[in-house]
């Protein structure tokens, strides 16, 4: 094969879930291996918070939609000879496959890369998969397609229950399930046979209690196959392997059986053809005590293969940072016709490519799910996949590995000793422990309160190996509880993983003295390497975990250096935007000549990619293990490297102050200005000396106060908890009913924090990121929100440059970003919002809220705006005024383009949520449009977050009394555009009154039909418009099933007119020409 | 818990605690880094007279069973652990790695970095050491200062049959082929696959000479694996000689070194030797790569190797000899274990390859 000389990469577009930073690890990583083997890289995403759509990265990069029509365009004017289809996740692929499908492909001459066409189908086709699976003799679930309840009762009678019903052609599972009864057969069969378009279903052998395992093998064009890693759920078949917590490699497997199942990955892979990586995920047999099956007499039990994906996938970033092999790297150079013994091994740099990592520590992954944001959802496990993130943790023990992980999660300060107040009562933890984001908690619970592993094992599916070692642990703590505090006892603890806090807690000790106590008896952690050969070899490559072993593998890092502190798990509000910035610190502190060092949690990211830094430390991001990480980096002379907190997200800024109080140098601005801003009343005297103004309100800590707060400053009033993320619990109330309610609630969320109210101000919303560096601030650039203040920024469309701001709005703006940058002597990055409100003199902007440390909107401005923000802040910190490196403070001259950010959401994957948009953050990623008109620019963000409505359709509208009049013009376009509307009583009868025509649509729907459901569900709209007021008392609960509905039918549904408007204006617009360029050729 | 300790030559020493039996035991100190297959471990010829550390840190898992052990008896001298699991779960379990140890009078360490350990072994190369469970480790210096060293011990004697026998195989397919292994230390699982492809495999003892396999009326020969230095092993030698190009023959570690020294070629030491089921070896026809099961201190240096025999495969990491094979006469070697066990099974289709080399000279 001869190598091409350009190639195009298709990126995975936004964050949502299923589909998170993984994809930027592997688009970035073949991005480097397509630099090294002398290829031109093109690059398309819709997602500007990524590191792959860097300059650096690629050669040439499109922040476009990724849409046929699109890519296409851009294939005409880049004429790539090469087309990477396998590392862009499950969009990229299947883009790919609808670009050959459209003759696009062939038209100019654009060779698939890597995994043949071909291959890609008989994997992603159940039915293809099934016959060449049968053709080798791998063995599958028992299956048949049924299209009746009788048929299905026939299957059922052959195979037994439990079965497993999925509907075909719907997405996301809906309609169907596990049937472990007949009544339960019936039901799910029924309502599989309606939500199946062409009223088909699968009735597949339900293995329940079976293992499930997963391996990530490789393939080249030499037909050179490997296995880069094996994993083992803990979780057993039926819950998504992305919400499953994974054990790399398996623990319970004897030899036969783990080469069992690689032979059989090998060979399928071999059958299929795959040239690069690719996943398969396969069941085995159980304990015959959790799931009965004839043991056989050769010690091979029988097996099945479930999936195969051939791809690089989660499962694939999760092996890569698991062993050290980087997986899409290596896929990358195959698919451009790199043998796998002609590629080096970049963690020994003496090897090759062409061995399997051995691996001499155990890695457990564990979810990251967003049901702390959304209490309410469903929060049972099964076959769709709720996550949004993971972490991972790697120690020389099982216990360990898994108590770092909790750790790593973040969720409060929950480790493993947390429980449920209600599993006190008695009887809680008897029955069923379903699979649910909080199960492991639950499982310590019940081995607290003495339930036999065995018992538990039965009731689970879990493996009694796993299981005992959470009865160690148990052990552990009521050791700890028990006995003195003796070094040995101290030593085991660390051994098994506990925490300086846990073991406080249980051996009523203060955290600090726990630390004191270990680190004068000698017991601190030791770093060992990652080197994919369990030390046979030496290792180039400074990739660390700590163990409570005696060697220490890390000494030191001469010279300068800093810690930049990541931002952990992907999670809503705090997503890839904070390891793009992660990353991009560690490549301004190296072109400062300081040794850059990574700590983080997150296996899905670039930060934990080996080479971005000079040294990663694969640690919780938590105040204990950076400070042990700081003290081994001091070393004996204990001259601790400064640490970088303002680019990890929340997760690093809440280090601030335990460092500071450590005596840890911080680089950039201090603990005292992070304080300064999120204290609200030393905020408020802060601003009061600037005479800049701020909404009115105050923090309370009871209801009374809150209330008597609220009758000062007349309601609406929002409130929200002080010091948490995301707008987590943040409400707006209309009444003092509602008021009482939501401080009880955001109480909860944040205990013994004050509660923020302030006066709700309904106005033009601004943002504005700056860098400062005591002397100037600069301000690359001002955004403005579409939708007006109340939705939280997260889920704001926002653009730049602003389109209604007046030139003397502007400058009051940059006046105050300046003021507030250098009174709060901010070192580095800065965040603002500003609330524009109409008043009879023009205007009045208020302050909303200050945030010392870098913001979500950094990628999107830096990209929008070519100003490096994160290299320039990173340069200040290290001492280099922005003079020094050749910028003037002050707002930056505007591009010559627009460009729109628009929020993606994941809400058809969360069952239960409400999607309303308000204060609360909901979404899970973004994506940039960008073009030299604002209606172009508009339309290309709607394509690329799936908010688009397409022309000619029907749309449902349903909008509260208050909004009615606001909504007129935007129904009349519709109506205009060729729209057929249906509307809820009130809202037809004023479309009605209007003289368009209209349908009705009930909106109670226990009364009658056509009812708001059925015309989403039957596919009668496109879209939904609804308008709500009030949370409790108003409008807004009646309108909860129509936005699930439209949810769950994956149709745009807008919760406030200013969406609403935008994407009507796009859609009107849509027929003019959009350009489609390379992001640099936008650029001035 | 019971303290113990592993002391090498050189005087480094380990602490950890206990497990297994409560004996004192010397050896060469090996490592494996073999994620799984610790009882095919244990129970391999090949690591008689050996310490052996495990690199993957928790071992036991999933217990001992009646069905992974590769000889009759455990064979290492000691085996060291960082975590022996003591509550092993899995449905063929019928013991834990303890028992296992404890009944054959073997001594464990647990708790002991391995990581260091190896790294140790990695820098220094392998070296004598000794287990000892109690207190104080000094007693057991003592004791492995007078140990007879690995390098000069014929093991194979330890480990080879002391008189024929024949793999036990159903009636229900008659064997069609008559295969002799001449027992260096050979696995069990060589002899289950020979049997499973319709072979009667006898194992005869490693002092057997060329007349007595020649009056059998074998089909084939297979030259097993086996422990220690090839260059020790003269019967052996005597026997292959005189039965090179008289039958077809298949040499497997231990055998194909034997077999290299038959055709005019040295072994040496290696530093820390090839242990574990990564090792990727290329064909050197086909340039295929294939990972392979590997458990080998010594090597061949084809150099004065005879000019009919050529070097077939070539270890890719370091560039040692992996395998050869005869241009004219019916016979084949490698270094690695086509038997797996533990380790890949990619390499199994060379027992159909020697198998289908014995049809053909049996035309």
């Amino acid at each position: 094969m001869t190598k091409p000389s350009k190639v195009l990469i298709i990126g995975s577009g936004p964050i949502i879930i299923g589909q998170a930073a993984e994809f930027d690890y592997a688009g970035t990583q073949a991005c480097k291996a397509m630099k090294e083997e002398g290829v031109t890289s093109v690059l398309v995403n819709s997602n500007p918070a990524t590191i792959m759509t860097d300059a650096d990265v690629a050669d040439v990069i499109y922040i476009e939609p990724l849409t046929v029509d699109v890519v296409s365009r851009i294939i005409e004017r880049e004429r790539p000879d090469g087309l990477l289809p396998t590392l862009g996740g499950q969009t990229g692929l299947n883009l790919a496959v609808d670009l050959a499908d459209a003759g696009v492909l062939d038209k100019y001459d654009v060779r698939l890369l890597g995994t043949p066409l071909e291959t890609i189908r008989k994997a992603e086709d159940r039915e293809l998969f099934g016959k060449l699976l049968a053709e080798i003799g791998e063995p599958t679930p028992e299956s048949e397609t049924v299209t009746s309840l009788a048929d299905a009762k026939a299957v059922a009678t052959r195979l037994g229950l439990p079965l497993v019903i999925r509907p075909a052609y719907t997405l996301g599972g809906t309609g169907g399930g596990v049937a472990t009864t007949e009544e339960e057969l019936e039901r799910t069969v029924t309502s599989g046979l309606a939500a199946s378009p062409i009223g088909q279903v699968l009735v597949e052998r339900y293995l329940r209690g079976w293992k499930e395992i997963e391996y990530e093998v490789m393939r080249d064009a030499n037909d050179t196959c490997i296995t880069i890693c094996n994993m083992e759920n803990l979780d057993p078949m039926g819950v998504h392997t992305g919400d499953s917590i994974v054990v790399a490699p398996s623990q319970t497997l004897t030899d036969k059986e783990y080469q069992m199942l690689r032979t059989a990955s090998l060979k399928i892979i071999r059958a299929l053809g795959v040239e690069g990586g690719c996943n398969v995920q396969l069941a085995l047999a159980p304990r015959p005590e959790i799931a009965p099956w004839p043991l056989p007499d050769d010690g091979y039990p029988p097996y099945y293969v479930i999936e195969v994906n051939p791809r690089v996938s989660r499962s694939s970033a999760l092996a890569s940072k698991a062993t050290g092999y980087p997986i899409a790297r290596v896929a990358a150079k195959i698919a451009v016709g790199k043998r796998l013994d002609e590629i080096q091994n970049a963690v020994t740099q003496k090897t090759t490519a062409a061995f399997e990592p051995a691996l001499d520590y155990v890695v457990v992954k564990i979810p990251r799910w967003p049901f702390d944001k959304f209490p309410k959802g469903d929060r049972t496990l099964g076959t769709q996949m709720k996550a949004t993130g993971e972490v991972m943790a790697i120690d020389r023990s099982f216990e360990a590995a898994l108590q770092k992980a909790v750790r790593s999660l973040e969720q409060g300060n929950r480790s493993l000793l947390w429980e449920d107040p209600a599993w006190q009562d008695n009887g809680a933890l008897d029955g069923s422990i379903p699979a649910t984001d909080d199960r492991l908690w639950r499982l310590m619970a019940a081995l607290r309160r003495e339930t036999p592993t065995m018992d538990l094992a039965l009731r689970t599916g879990i493996d009694p190996w796993f299981l005992d070692k959470l009865a160690g642990i148990v052990a552990m703590e009521r050791r700890l509880l028990a006995e003195p505090l003796a070094p040995e006892l101290l030593r085991d603890a660390k051994r098994l993983g506990f925490s300086d806090e846990q073991i406080g807690v249980l051996a009523g000790e203060l955290t600090e003295r726990v630390r004191q106590r270990r680190i004068e008896l000698g017991i601190r952690p030791v770093y060992k390497t990652v080197d994919t050969c369990a030390a046979e070899f030496d290792a180039a490559t400074p990739y660390f975990y700590s163990t409570y072993g005696e060697e220490n593998e890390a000494e030191p890092l001469t010279g300068d250096k800093a810690l930049v502190i990541g931002s952990g798990p992907i999670r809503i509000g705090q997503g890839i935007e904070f390891d793009y910035c992660s990353v991009h610190a560690a490549w301004a502190l190296q072109k400062a000549g300081y040794g850059a060092i990574i700590a983080n949690s997150n296996p899905e990211t670039v930060s934990t990619d080996f080479d971005t830094s000079d040294r990663l430390y694969f640690e919780p991001l938590d105040e204990e293990s950076v400070r042990d990480i700081l003290d081994n980096e001091a070393g004996p002379t204990q001259q601790f490297p400064p640490s970088i907190v303002q680019f990890g997200g929340q997760t690093a800024v809440n280090l601030a102050t335990p460092l500071s109080l450590a005596a840890i140098p911080i680089l950039g601005s201090s603990a005292e200005a992070i304080d300064m801003a999120e204290d609200r009343s030393r905020f408020e005297e802060f601003l009061a000396k600037l005479a800049i103004p701020q909404p009115p309100g105050a923090a309370v800590t009871n209801v009374d106060d809150a209330l008597k707060t609220a009758d000062v400053i007349a309601y609406p009033v929002l409130v929200r908890p002080s010091y948490v993320l995301g707008g987590r619990a943040m409400e707006i109330a209309q009444n003092a009913e509602e008021l009482a309610r939501y401080v009880e609630i955001a109480a909860e969320a944040g205990p013994n924090k004050p509660v923020l109210i302030d006066k709700y101000l309904e106005g033009r919303e601004i943002e504005v990121d700056a860098v400062c560096d005591g002397e100037q601030v600069l301000i690359p650039g001002i955004m403005e929100h579409i939708e007006r203040a109340g939705v939280h920024s997260g889920d704001s469309m926002a653009v730049y440059p602003p389109n209604h701001l007046t030139d003397s709005e502007i400058a009051t703006i940059v006046d105050y970003t300046e003021r507030i940058g250098l009174a709060l002597r901010v070192s580095g990055l800065m965040n603002i919002q500003y609330v524009v409100v109409p008043s009879e003199t023009g205007s009045d902007i208020y302050v909303l809220e200050v945030n010392p440390r870098s913001s979500r909107t950094i990628p999107f401005i830096a990209k929008v705006t070519g100003v490096p923000m994160v290299g320039l802040a990173a340069q200040v910190m290290l001492g280099h005024s922005l003079a020094e490196q050749g910028y003037r403070g002050g707002l930056q001259p505007q591009q010559d383009l627009v460009a729109v950010k628009a929020p993606a959401f994941s809400m058809s994957k969360l069952g239960g949520v409400d999607t309303y948009l308000g204060p609360e953050m909901k979404s899970t990623g973004e994506v940039m449009g960008v073009d030299h008109t604002f209606p172009a620019a508009l339309a290309k963000a709607l394509v690329s977050a799936e908010l688009a409505l397409p022309p000619g359709g029907g749309v449902l509208l349903s909008i509260a009394d208050k909004h009615k009049r606001e909504a007129e013009p935007i129904i009349r376009r519709l109506a205009d555009a060729g729209f057929r509307l249906f509307a809820t009583e009130g809202t037809a009868a004023m479309i009605a009154a209007f003289g368009l025509p209209v349908e009705q649509a009930t909106k109670k729907l226990s009364e009658g039909h056509p009812n708001v459901v059925d015309v989403i569900q039957d596919g009668s709209v496109d879209g939904v418009i609804n308008i709500s007021e009030g949370r409790i008392t108003g409008t807004l609960r009646d309108g909860f099933r129509l936005r699930r509905a439209a949810a769950e039918r994956r149709i745009p549904c807008f919760t406030s007119l200013d969406t609403a408007r935008a994407a009507v204006d796009a859609l009107i617009a849509g027929d003019q020409a959009y350009t489609i360029q390379p992001l640099a050729e936008y650029l001035r | 818990m019971t303290a113990a300790h592993l002391i090498l030559e050189d005087g480094t020493v380990f602490g950890g605690t206990a497990f297994g039996a409560a004996a004192e035991a010397t050896g060469e100190v090996v490592f494996t880094t073999a994620m799984t297959g610790y009882q095919e471990a244990l129970t391999d010829p090949s690591f008689a007279g050996q310490i052996l550390t495990m690199t993957y840190p928790l071992q036991g898992n999933y217990g001992v069973n009646d069905l992974d052990s590769e000889s009759a008896r455990l064979q290492v001298r000691g085996f060291v652990v960082r975590e022996d699991c003591e509550l092993p779960s899995h449905w063929n379990s019928t013991g834990t790695l303890h028992g296992f140890l404890a009944d054959a009078g073997i001594p464990g360490i647990a708790g002991v970095d391995t990581r260091a350990l190896t790294r140790k072994i990695r820098s220094a190369g392998v070296m004598m050491g000794v287990i000892s469970h109690g207190d104080s480790p000094d007693a057991a210096l003592a004791t492995l200062r007078t140990a007879p060293r690995y390098d000069g011990s014929d093991f194979v004697r330890e480990v080879s049959a002391t008189e024929a026998s024949t793999w036990p195989h159903g009636d229900a397919d008659a064997p069609r082929r008559n295969i002799v292994v001449l027992d260096l230390g050979v696995k069990h699982n060589i002899l289950r696959i020979l049997t499973r492809l319709g072979c009667e495999a006898t194992t005869v003892p490693y002092t057997t000479i060329a007349e007595d396999i020649l009056a059998m009326k074998p089909d084939g020969v297979v030259l097993s694996p086996g422990p220690g230095d090839p260059a020790l092993l003269d019967a052996p030698l005597a026997t292959v000689r005189g039965l090179i190009g008289r039958l077809p023959i298949f040499g497997i570690c231990i055998g194909h070194q034997v077999l290299a020294r038959a055709c005019g070629a040295g072994t040496y030491k290696l530093k820390f030797g090839h242990r574990g089921a990564n090792h990727p070896v290329r064909d050197a026809a086909s340039g295929a790569v294939t990972i392979t099961s590997q458990n080998h201190g010594y090597a061949v240096d084809p150099d004065g190797l005879a000019s009919s025999v050529e070097v077939s495969h070539v270890h890719l990491n370091d560039g040692t000899c992996e395998g050869l094979r005869h241009r004219e006469l019916p016979a084949f070697t490698i270094q690695y274990h086509s038997e797996a066990s533990p380790g890949p099974h990619d390499s199994e289709f060379l027992f159909t390859r020697f198998l289908d080399m014995v049809e053909e000279a049996a035309r």
